[in-house]
């Protein structure tokens, strides 16, 4: 176990010259010992590259990877004692459940004793005891896969066991179900582990922190509840939540937020100062905090319907708001429940967009 | 009783009347001629099983057979490992893998006579390349007068010849292995031998195996590269199965003997493979059944 510290750049190319050449641009970030971690962030993200230079699959072409402060930027996973698990399950046909599970350990000469203990507890956590004895070459997907994660968690002493979107082929029941033993694992075993995901709900349920990255640039790091309330770039409002959150152009003049033809107090967590320096600027509001309000209610805006749809547990409503400017019109997204949407498409409804949780960004940064 | 649907019947009719007339009717004529003395065309006697019973008790045929057997499995002792090892060797990326490819596929495109004539030449001690380096290193080699020599000489030619093809099928065996295995076993600490015992080979396995069949059964029918550089000598050191068969049916004119020996040595090539395909399967699949850690 150790704290992982990166400070680097990656880039395939040999020279790269734009952001748009290098797969994880100049980056600083701190792994905790002992902490659960997931790298979330849509395909082609930089997110497996990440991971690859952490374990040593990859070394980066500028800066360093130091595991506890020691220098590890040119030692091999072997050498940096890292597991990990990969997206598709890799197994050896030839060999048993178990003798797949023994073999990181034996390549390591651990004694015989101590790896029939250690395949023992993985097999039991994992619910593969009954399979032990079977060739691991017949096995469903599923199984194959609980073999990867078995043998990315059977050393005990590994510096960080990191795992490359590993339930991707996995049933979405038996998901959750290793999930939780993955979270169980981590709480027994107290390892540092490293999930890389582009599945938003994966990746808060499982980490404590999330490390939210996008075309190679790590945006934003938090726990899930930062993520939501405290989006650092319009990407990370964006992609998390679902529906994502809502921005809508606005400037400010004369110590009030003005959005189309409206206009309304600024809250409290932004300055009137501020927010009129920056001139146009972007408010970003979650669906979830968008409020129905009575018609010509002072801090609402009339909005058009555009469309009302039963989620089960809830309505989305999307609605098109007069923002001005250029496109004239926003479209704005509302979770409401079920008693308060009596709505439907064409009607319109007047909504409460700023509010306590109301966040302002410029140039995709949140300034207040 | 499970109901059977006839028409099945009629959509397997066309495949049944083409193989009829490209492999039963024409095996069926050997079946024929085996069975009878042909005399002339118009006067043949049926002699039932008695040209199989000559040619099973026909030392000659023995001998042929049993220099063939080691032959056949010396070609596939040598050529299965080497191949792998040049496949190992060969680069996977980039344009080098591509002038590899082209470099070690060469021998595959020279028609079998030319290979022969090619090692008659080099091999010959006045002035082939082979003959005359061995004879100056001291080597008293002479494939022509010597029994050992003709027959290491069309070994090594065969080993030459069709050892890129192994070289071939197991590149493409190895290049379908996904880079997820190397790196999960640069995780896993496995070391260089570990990785091609437990990764490449049994991913190796199934052109591995279509490798040994053909192999095996190229070398077992192999009659024009000895024709054409030792004719079968000298004596009859590199006589294999079907140039002995040439001989009867071609030379002799025994046709009768040489349709029963063709049955025969279908039969034998036949039951080999069966064999060599039924080992290697299990091999594969049974190998480590009810291992206990």
């Amino acid at each position: 176990m150790a704290q992982i510290d990166l400070d680097l750049a990656h880039s395939y190319r040999p020279n790269p010259q734009s952001d748009s050449d290098y797969a994880l641009l100049p980056l600083k970030m701190s792994f905790r010992d002992g902490g659960a971690y997931a790298l979330l962030g849509p395909s082609g993200c930089g997110k497996t590259t990440m991971l690859n230079v952490i374990s040593g699959l990859v070394q980066p072409s500028q800066g360093s990877v130091r595991f506890d402060g020691k220098d590890v930027t040119t030692l091999t996973p072997q050498q940096r004692n890292i597991a990990q698990v990969f997206q598709f399950p890799v197994i050896y046909d030839t060999m048993t459940v178990a003798e797949n599970l023994a073999f990181p350990l034996r390549n390591r000469g651990v004694s015989s004793a101590h790896i029939a203990k250690r395949v023992g507890q993985i097999a039991e956590m994992l619910e593969i005891s009954q399979q032990l004895n079977q060739r691991a070459a017949g096995l469903s997907a599923d199984a194959k896969q609980k073999i990867s994660l078995g043998r990315g968690l059977v050393r005990e002493d590994v510096s960080a066991v990191l795992f490359d979107e590993p339930l991707t082929v996995i049933d979405p029941h038996l998901k959750w179900q290793l999930r939780r033993k993955l979270k169980q694992i981590h709480h027994e075993l107290k390892l540092t582990l490293i999930y890389v995901t582009h599945d938003q709900v994966e990746a808060l349920t499982f980490a404590e922190e999330i490390v939210v990255m996008t075309r190679g640039r790590a945006v934003q790091t938090g726990s899930a509840a930062e993520l939501f309330e405290r989006p650092q770039h319009t990407f990370v409002g964006n992609f998390i939540g679902s529906p994502g959150m809502n921005f809508l152009p606005a400037q400010c003049t004369d110590n009030r937020i003005r959005i189309g033809t409206h206009t309304f107090d600024i809250p409290a967590q932004a300055q009137s100062a501020q927010l009129q320096s920056f001139g146009d600027f972007v408010i970003g509001v979650r669906p979830e905090y968008v409020e129905l309000a009575s018609v010509n209610q002072a801090d609402a805006m009339p909005a058009q319907i555009v469309r009302v749809q039963d989620v089960g547990t809830h309505w989305v409503i999307t609605a098109s708001l007069e923002t001005g400017g250029v496109n004239g019109s926003t479209i704005v997204r509302a979770r409401l429940s079920a008693e308060t949407a009596m709505l439907s498409a064409g009607d319109t409804a007047w909504l409460r967009i700023i509010n306590s949780h109301t966040r302002f960004y410029k140039n995709e940064e949140m300034v207040a | 009783m499970k109901p059977v649907n006839q028409k099945a019947w009629f959509l397997i009719l066309p495949v049944l009347l083409c193989v009829a007339f490209s492999a039963i009717l024409p095996l069926m004529t050997v079946v024929n001629y085996s069975v009878q003395d042909i005399i002339s065309p118009e006067r043949r006697v049926f002699v039932g099983t008695e040209w199989f019973t000559s040619v099973m008790r026909d030392s000659d045929l023995h001998e042929a057979l049993w220099r063939q057997l080691v032959y056949s499995f010396s070609v596939l002792a040598i050529e299965i490992p080497l191949g792998i090892m040049l496949a190992l060797a060969m680069p996977a990326k980039t344009w080098r893998s591509s002038a590899v490819l082209v470099i070690v596929a060469l021998s595959l495109l020279i028609p079998w006579n030319v290979v022969g004539t090619i090692w008659q030449i080099f091999g010959r001690s006045d002035i082939g390349l082979l003959g005359v380096t061995l004879a100056k290193v001291g080597i008293d080699y002479n494939y022509t007068g010597d029994s050992l020599d003709a027959w290491l000489t069309v070994l090594v030619m065969d080993v030459w010849h069709w050892t890129p093809l192994v070289a071939l099928l197991c590149y493409a065996g190895l290049r379908s292995i996904p880079d997820a295995y190397y790196q999960a076993a640069q995780i896993d600490g496995a070391s260089k031998f570990a990785v091609f015992r437990y990764i490449q080979l049994p991913k190796m396995r199934g052109v591995l195996m279509i490798a040994v069949l053909l192999r095996f059964m190229d070398s077992f029918m192999i009659y024009t590269e000895p024709f054409v550089l030792t004719g079968g000598g000298p004596g009859n050191a590199t006589t294999f199965l079907s140039q002995y068969l040439t001989q009867k049916a071609v030379g002799q004119f025994d046709l009768g003997p040489a349709a029963a020996f063709s049955l025969i040595y279908f039969l034998i090539i036949l039951l080999l493979c069966f064999v060599l395909y039924n080992w290697m399967q299990r091999v594969g699949t049974t190998d480590k059944e009810g291992a206990h850690e």
